[in-house]
């Protein structure tokens, strides 16, 4: 049988966008797909993912265990439902990036990471070196091929299904060496970086926690997410899960705005599939205004203000 | 406690990536090699961890050919107390380099073995959960903050999300994020010890490991170039032509 399994992302209420950003890869590569919802308690997620279009039957396999986000219990699930399917994809979130691995590992198979273009079944494109290089892959049709799916070269596909949903208990005991304590979210109510249309980043430049607030209120007054440069995330101006790059968050954004970021690569290969990006930067020689589509050399403790009191 | 750090030959964080003409890979003749940073800063970890008497010994290990020497003598100067060069003329594949980790924990008796996130060539993330996989063993991967307290570890990872923790068992697996720690700098006198210390040469086929499954790399290109856009003079100019593209 040729037919590819996706492993769901969830935070046990609400199905993460990246699943369907899976589909629309799983629809290039053309061969039936069915969705894996491991969790505790997942009948509304599994519901949520019934819904995407294409699917050919969700399988939630529901165990007490399986609610934390420990890869060594979803990667024995995984593995122990493999057996027919000819890939098995996964986010590259760090959700993706955890647990792929370790199934791959477990099916003694190399993984693909990254796919940001499908040539055909076992053919791929993915950005490597930061983004700076493309490399075609090709997987041994002989094996199971076990890949990342790059969310940020993907949109979720259209439409809407209303596939079966088949629950299952756990194949397997529960692991004993790992422990899941808790999770400390810096999030606000702010659109999710990974998936807004509009995104406004600040970097070195910012120069305190506080002066982040000129990010956050712009940000509210045009309904977007925020992000940051790693330099403002080490300085402590703002929680990690805001880094954009290449060790942060990869996004394609519609509208991208930084203000005070140089326009490091590592920087740069986070944006590279937004919409339009916009750059302030005192400096205008800044290496950001090279791949910026819309630049102002200012200083931004006075374009904010600015630009807050134009569109207020 | 012996820990396993492994360290990975790559292209400098700052050198600018040129994909060779006829698309074999990209351009390393003259290139500045480093060790991967993520792969500097699990050394760091593991040495502030012998240092606290948590471990007896720190191991750098790294698979390639001679010249991956250098970065292991480097990796000895900051203060690892041996090396391990696994040699292989090819470049191996992570599964490859998963098994090959696994005997030499195996061969070593490792209690913990630390490694970077990525490496910021492949950009793969991958050996550390991999190894994880095949020894049985718990992962903890991106790590920010690491703990060791007997024989746990409590481990902050850098999701997504945001910060969560999980407490792991050792024996264990420990991959590394940027925010961990700052390595420290080499100083004169430590490269000039570090050429005394013990550096083993195991070629790869002497611990029974052979490339499997890999995957063919056909064909490198340039990403595609974004064009450079236009210049506005002030906050105004800008939300105008926001406006103009329908942005805002
Ligand atoms: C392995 C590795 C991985 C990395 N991963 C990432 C990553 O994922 N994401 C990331 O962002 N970085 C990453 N980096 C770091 C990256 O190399 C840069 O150091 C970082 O992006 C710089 O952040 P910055 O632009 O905020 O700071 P800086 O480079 O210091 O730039 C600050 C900018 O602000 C401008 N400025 C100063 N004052 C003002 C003002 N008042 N108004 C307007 N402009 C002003 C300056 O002209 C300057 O251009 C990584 C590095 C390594 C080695």
């Amino acid at each position: 049988m040729s037919n590819i399994l996706i492993i769901a992302e969830h935070d046990g209420q609400n199905l993460n966008p990246s699943t369907a950003k899976c589909a629309q890869c799983a629809t290039a590569i053309g061969l039936p797909f069915d969705i894996a919802v491991l969790g505790s308690s997942i009948a509304d997620v599994a519901g949520q993912a019934a819904t995407i279009a294409g699917t050919g039957t969700v399988y939630a396999v529901d165990a007490a265990h399986l609610g934390d986000p420990l890869a060594a219990n979803h990667a024995q699930e995984v593995v122990a439902m493999a057996s027919g399917y000819s890939h098995i994809l996964g986010p590259s979130t760090t959700f993706g990036r955890d647990l792929m691995p370790r199934i791959a590992a477990l099916l003694g198979v190399n993984q693909v990471t990254d796919i940001s273009a499908v040539e055909g079944s076992h053919h791929f494109k993915r950005p490597i070196y930061a983004g700076n290089a493309v490399v075609d892959v090709v997987a041994p049709e002989a094996v199971t091929v076990v890949a990342t799916v790059r969310v940020a070269s993907w949109k979720a596909v259209d439409g809407s299904g209303s596939a079966a949903i088949e629950s299952r208990p756990a194949a397997e005991a529960a692991v004993t060496h790992s422990r899941y304590i808790d999770l400390q979210s810096g999030g606000g109510e702010r659109p999710d970086l990974q998936t807004a249309s509009r995104v406004i980043s600040g970097g070195r430049a910012m120069g305190s926690k506080e002066n982040f607030d000129l990010i956050y209120s712009l940000a509210d007054l045009i309904g977007a997410g925020t992000g940051a440069s790693r330099a403002a995330v080490d300085a402590g101006f703002c929680p990690n899960d805001m880094q954009v790059g290449q060790t942060g968050k990869i996004i394609a954004p519609d509208l991208y705005i930084a203000f005070g970021i140089s326009g490091a690569i590592q920087h740069v290969t986070g944006i590279k599939d937004a919409g339009t990006i916009v750059a302030v930067n005192k400096d205008a020689d800044a290496p950001i205004f090279e791949i910026a589509d819309i630049g102002l050399a200012a200083d931004l403790f006075n374009v904010i203000p600015e630009m807050k009191q134009l569109l207020g | 406690m012996k820990i396993l750090v492994g360290i990975k030959r790559v292209i400098d964080y700052n050198v600018r990536i040129r994909v060779k003409s006829d698309g074999s890979g990209v351009e390393t003749d003259g290139v500045k090699m480093s060790i991967n940073p993520f792969d500097e800063i699990a050394l760091e970890e593991a040495l502030r961890i012998r240092e606290a008497g948590n471990a007896d010994e720190v191991i750098v290990v790294s698979l390639g050919g001679n010249e991956c020497q250098q970065q292991l003598r480097t990796g000895l100067a900051m203060g690892a107390d041996r090396a391990i060069q696994v040699d292989s003329a090819e470049s191996l594949q992570p599964l490859t380099i998963a098994r090959a980790f696994l005997k030499l924990v195996e061969k070593e008796q490792a209690g913990l073995v630390m490694l970077g996130k990525q490496a910021i060539d492949g950009d793969n993330s991958q050996t550390a959960q991999m190894l994880a996989a095949l020894w049985g063993r718990p992962q903890a991967t991106f790590a920010s903050a690491v703990e060791l307290s007997g024989n746990k570890a409590m481990v902050t990872r850098e999701v997504d999300a945001g910060l969560e923790r999980i407490e792991v068992d050792l024996p264990a697996v420990i991959s590394v994020d940027l925010r961990l720690n700052e390595p420290r700098f080499v100083k004169l006198p430590d490269i000039m010890k570090a050429k005394r210390k013990p550096l083993e040469v195991i070629p790869v086929e002497d611990l029974g490991v052979a490339p499997e499954n890999d995957l063919q790399f056909t064909s490198h290109t340039p990403p595609p170039v974004r064009e450079k856009g236009i210049m506005v003079e002030d906050a105004a100019q800008l939300v105008a032509e926001l406006k103009t593209r329908g942005l805002l």
